[in-house]
């Protein structure tokens, strides 16, 4: 009966570490491909160029200009509005129902599928709104869309400014929203900034909802206002891959393309851990 | 002046109110806004035959709306990655926490969450030029672009979701339930598979509910690689076809559709019920997780 | 109660009848007592008998938590401070707390102390710079920092930082000062040089300290008062509490802490 175990438990390890491996080897094949493939694209005229010869030629420029003003735009949107909200539930909300009832919706905000956002800014700030397709409807689209990621990571940087700090403002005759601005705040600062960050990466490389909000197919020019149509990397990436005039042609611009969203995605969390570890240490929270 | 200040704190909180009520006012906005242009449809085209209709030829003469293919398609894409990252997910969870050293576990945990990163767009992109190909090969298949091809990517990118979650359900188990169990002469995967896993099974539930609301809501992967056939898949040989989802028939037809057209508003209706969908699979997820808290608290 | 004790005093701190509730357990029961002004008042008392509840009732720090509900008067210098009009702000810059971990903010040492006159609408540079001298200086601090004002308030041993903490409530001008167990994360140095303090503090401010250590009340206190169950004892003048208690209770304690 000994034995037995033993040899279930040897049995039953061997699957999970074959299924661990599993997982890190989708990691490292999908890097790889991405990357390998990607690299030899990757030139500074790449990054600089307009895209020529009905986009079988050339480079992202307009595509990643307009990515950097949705990430702009999205972020002035969600920033200020997330991180107050954040401030209310943490700071000020009693608990019970209300606070119940935000939560919930903070948590199905955050599980509804992109493309219902798609939809959802279209009705509205297309439409209803009347801006059109264009990179404010696509912000605004956006920033709701991160807004529940923008709280979270708040709520989560509030919670971690030790309540002792709060008592000994309080204690010497300071209001809650004084306590709140002068010491909370800036003590959660590091964390709220790591969570944008994060939500940045969302940004970039959302495209179900910018689809109906005003990614262009093809504009041989950057956006002249936020009224502006725009093209943006991942729709670039998405047009060239499945309906450009030569697909299979052009790869190499599409692997590059994907590289480029990989690294903004990559390398904004990096600098969101790098940031994090810095300032824990400066703070010593926990 | 103590008369200005308690004023100022008192506007003060009622503005933060009105901003942390904003999630709420928002998910209201959507139901409105969608709803609306949903239910508009049914003034020209019956509700019955949305819901029961077989085929969906939005083109035809007369139109023909029926949301069948579309939710099998849906179904058949999210159970098919459910299925590959359930058993990967939960078991991956269960090495992290309990057999990992903390180290290795400190560096695996970042690397899958690099999974979580990659842009929906890229995962599609992936599975367009790498995956759909040889699976065509492998398995002698007329395309790449099927069910499948679409349920593999989606299990990889839901994934992050049920490893991190269930990775916290299983950690936050005291472990003085596992000392007990051990203490006995259980073996590790006795403990393991006896004791902690059905002490953590509410909270892997509320993981693979998550991980299943993530699934069904991707669109673009599942939009470049399934093929987009919209007919009724066989079941089970439809997970070798072409199928078509409700997102990828949402974001492929919407821009191509008259705004305020027929078909305009049957694209709103098709994305109400996908909203829905998740609306009661995260509901689900959160009295799951709620639940579970409270047992592990009340005890 | 009629304090005899008390009666050629100025009374800071009068408190009648107060009960305190939290959710339903009754935590503090017809407390009444007379804090004398510019005098070192220690209560003390086995853990859990309110002490430490009684002494945030005079700062109504307890409105932070949300189930408390309290009943009966605190007035300080005449002013009940659980009335409606009360301004919860000027009575805490009134009343100033020390707590039992040093909780300095992580700012530097010079900003600890100008955060509260800062916020309490001091601008004047000079007028900052001297009150974080004189703060410090009053805190017996100043020799040890002057140099490094501006380094992070966290690089500081945890007495230096308790004695920041002290300094901080001072640069706000309370009258009187609550210290809640103010030594027990302290080492013996530390705390010997904060007990100084404290008897060097009470000749310009009132003072009540909530302390576990008997020693420490018998050292630095005039007066005393010994809790027990949410309800006061005894209360008297140090000297008479510990060598000539009246209630047994309080007897017990004592002896037993001592023996």
């Amino acid at each position: 009966m000994n034995v037995n175990a033993k040899l279930t438990e040897k049995i039953a390890f061997g699957f999970i570490g074959a299924s661990i491996f599993t997982v890190v080897l989708f990691v490292c094949i999908i890097l790889y491909y991405i990357i390998s493939n990607g690299y030899p694209a990757l030139s500074w005229e790449f990054f600089t160029s307009m895209p020529r010869n009905r986009m079988m030629e050339g480079g992202i420029y307009p595509a990643l200009i307009g990515t950097i003003s949705l990430i702009i735009g999205s972020m002035l949107a969600a920033l200020p509005f997330g991180i107050l909200a954040a401030v209310y539930l943490n700071e000020y909300a009693k608990p019970g129902k209300i606070k119940w009832v935000i939560e919930m919706a903070i948590n199905n905000l955050a599980g509804t599928p992109s493309v219902v956002f798609g939809l959802f800014g279209l009705a509205l700030f297309v439409r209803y709104f009347g801006f059109g397709p264009s990179v404010i409807a696509a912000s605004l689209t956006l920033g709701i869309l991160v807004l529940p990621i923008v709280i979270r990571s708040s709520q989560e940087a509030l919670l971690a400014v030790p309540m002792e700090y709060r008592q000994a403002s309080l204690a010497l005759g300071v209001t809650r929203w004084q306590t709140t601005k002068s010491m909370v705040l800036p003590a959660a600062l590091p964390g709220i900034v790591t969570g944008s960050i994060l939500s940045i990466g969302r940004v970039a490389g959302e495209t179900a909802p910018i689809l109906f909000t005003g990614a262009a197919y093809f504009l041989p020019r950057v956006p002249n206002s936020i009224f502006d149509q725009f093209m943006a990397l991942p729709y670039h990436l998405y047009v060239l891959a499945t309906s450009g005039i030569d697909i299979e042609g052009t790869r190499h611009i599409q692997y590059g393309t994907a590289l480029v969203l990989l690294l903004v995605v990559l390398g904004v969390n990096s600098i969101a851990i790098l940031i994090r570890r810095h300032y824990k240490k400066k703070l010593r929270l926990n | 002046m103590v008369f200005k200040r308690r004023h100022k704190e008192k506007l003060i909180e009622a503005t933060l109110f009105w901003i942390g009520s904003l999630t709420i006012i928002i998910l209201i906005l959507i139901c409105l806004f969608l709803f609306r242009d949903a239910l508009t449809l049914f003034s020209t085209h019956s509700f019955y035959s949305f819901v029961t209709g077989s085929l969906w030829y939005p083109t035809a003469d007369p139109p023909l709306y029926g949301l069948i293919p579309l939710l099998l398609g849906s179904v058949l894409v999210t159970f098919g990655a459910i299925c590959i990252s359930v058993p990967l997910g939960i078991t991956s969870a269960i090495y992290i926490s309990e057999i990992a050293s903390p180290r290795v576990a400190s560096f695996l945990k970042p690397f899958i969450e690099i999974l979580a990163g990659i842009p929906s767009v890229v995962y599609g992109f992936f599975g367009l030029v790498v995956l759909a190909p040889y699976l065509q090969l492998w398995l002698d298949l007329s395309t790449g672009q099927v069910a499948l091809t679409g349920s593999v990517m989606l299990a990889v990118m839901a994934l992050p979701t049920i490893i991190s979650i269930s990775e916290d359900a299983i950690s936050s188990i005291p472990s003085s339930i596992r000392e007990g169990s051990l203490a006995m002469g259980a073996t590790n995967w006795q403990t393991i598979y006896k004791v902690v896993l059905p002490a953590a099974l509410s909270g892997i539930s509320a993981a693979v509910m998550l991980g299943m609301g993530r699934a069904i809501g991707e669109t673009m992967t599942v939009m470049m690689v399934t093929g987009n056939a919209a007919v009724i898949p066989g079941m089970p040989e439809g997970i070798v076809e072409s199928v078509r989802t409700m997102t990828a028939t949402i974001a492929l037809e919407m821009g191509e559709v008259p705004i305020g057209s027929e078909h305009y508003h049957a694209l709103f209706a098709v994305g109400s019920v996908l909203f829905i969908m998740t609306f009661l699979i995260n509901l689900a997820a959160d009295i799951i997780k709620k639940k579970y808290r409270f047992k592990l608290e009340g005890s | 109660m009629g304090e005899d004790f008390l009666q050629n005093f100025e009374i800071a701190i009068k408190v009648n009848n107060l009960n305190l509730w939290y959710g339903d357990n009754n935590a503090l029961k017809e407390i009444s007592i007379d804090i004398p002004k510019n005098k070192v008042t220690s209560l003390i008392g086995p853990s859990g008998c309110g002490k430490s509840t009684f002494i945030r009732c005079i700062n109504r720090m307890n409105d932070l938590v949300r189930t408390c509900s309290i009943e009966g008067e605190v007035l300080v210098y005449d002013e009940d401070i659980y009335n409606e009009d009360i301004d919860v702000v000027e009575l805490r810059k009134k009343v100033g707390m020390v707590f039992q971990k040093p909780n300095p903010f992580p700012m530097s040492i010079a900003e600890n102390i100008t955060y509260g006159p800062k916020i309490h609408g001091i601008k004047n540079k000079n007028e900052l710079n001297r009150i974080v001298e004189q703060s410090l200086k009053a805190a017996a601090l100043w020799d040890e920092v002057s140099d490094r004002l501006d380094k992070s308030a966290l690089d500081l041993s945890g007495g230096q930082q308790q004695r920041l903490c002290i300094a901080r409530t001072l640069a706000v001008n309370p009258e009187i000062i609550l210290f809640d167990e103010p030594c027990s994360a302290l080492d013996p140095i530390s705390t010997a040089k904060i007990e100084e303090l404290i008897m060097n503090l009470k000749k310009d401010y009132t003072i009540v300290i909530v302390t576990h250590n008997m020693q420490q009340a018998a050292r630095i206190s005039n007066y005393t008062a010994y809790f027990l169950h949410g309800k006061i004892m005894e209360y008297g003048d140090t000297e008479q509490i510990f060598e000539n208690p009246r209630v047994k209770s309080t007897e017990d304690y004592i002896t037993g802490r001592f023996g």
